[in-house]
């Protein structure tokens, strides 16, 4: 059973999320190590993902696309940025043309994955997410925890519920 | 379904945009002020400790941002907040969560399955059957 927590830092802008795998730390890295194993879990079952390039070392590149149902390709790549093995991978992940080629035009997010040692050989996963836009999109998870926003937003979240 | 925070590219510009928008807190006050009630420039102004202009300018950028709309009412501009649009910036950030939720699940089920080798993938048969499908990791290509 997989425990799944959330947690949104307004200071840091991230959203970090932190998961246990049942299989010991090296057998967790190996599904961003290995690009064929990446390609069973990168991609949703409908996008499946094809690894073009795997450069896990810093300053190198992973790029990717992804398949869509009617044939349509969707291209990514990640920009290395830190990789201390089995424990530690920082990238910039972005879009892109399905050859990989980065689309400077769109917004890029920072990943910094760190797997740790959990009780009876399994495998905590934190993952931490920083939007683009910096704060913008802690804030805007954050709205509603804001001081002074609360009343407001409480007229506010019937509307969205709508 | 596939969710657009990662392959709409459009959507991704357009998510920016939103973000950048909601990234400032006085921004996000006039927004909440706005969305429950429409307000001329002049009283927001009244309401902040900053500049008519100030104020002007926020309202620009929200309102490029498709989270407020101005209608000139006489002398006054009345601002309202676009509710339509905020559940998009809301729905846009559900989506990255759901994105990792669902990368998480096949993680998992690729992690219950024999380490992989050189031999041709042989699948089993469910342990338990009945008590849970597991998600398929590979679509069968016609």
């Amino acid at each position: 059973m997989t425990v799944t927590t959330v947690e949104k830092d307004l200071e840091a802008c991230t959203m970090t999320i932190t998961t246990v795998f049942d299989a010991p730390v090296e057998r967790v890295w190996q599904i961003w190590s290995d690009p064929r194993q990446l390609e069973r879990w990168w991609g949703p079952p409908t996008y499946p993902a094809t690894v073009v390039d795997h450069d896990l070392t810093p300053g190198g590149t992973v790029s990717y696309f992804m398949t869509g149902p009617e044939g349509d390709k969707h291209g990514g790549w990640w920009s290395v940025i830190a990789v201390a093995a089995p424990h530690r991978l920082e990238f910039d992940d972005g879009f892109g043309d399905t050859a990989g080629h980065a689309n400077p035009d769109l917004p890029v997010m920072r990943i910094r994955v760190e797997l740790s040692d959990a009780p009876d050989g399994t495998t905590q996963m934190r993952l931490e997410t920083t939007f683009p836009s910096a704060q913008a999109m802690e804030q805007v998870l954050a709205m509603g925890m804001d001081e002074g926003m609360t009343a407001a937003l409480g007229q506010i979240d019937p509307l969205l519920a709508a | 379904m596939y969710n657009s925070m990662v392959i709409g590219l459009a959507e991704a510009e357009n998510a920016d945009h939103l973000f950048h928008a909601l990234a400032d807190s006085t921004r996000r006050e006039i927004l909440a002020l706005v969305l429950t009630g429409e307000h001329s420039v002049s009283d927001l102004a009244r309401r902040f400790p900053i500049s008519f202009a100030a104020v002007h300018k926020h309202v620009t950028v929200l309102e490029r941002a498709g989270l407020v709309s101005k209608q000139r009412q006489g002398r006054e501009q009345r601002v309202s907040g676009e509710v339509d649009r905020l559940r998009e910036a809301r729905r846009l950030l559900d989506d990255l969560e759901t994105v990792w939720r669902e990368r998480i699940e096949r993680i998992s089920a690729l992690l219950a399955d024999p380490p992989p080798t050189d031999a041709p993938p042989t699948h089993r048969p469910p342990a338990e059957p009945g008590t849970h499908r597991p998600a398929p990791l590979e679509e069968p290509h016609p």
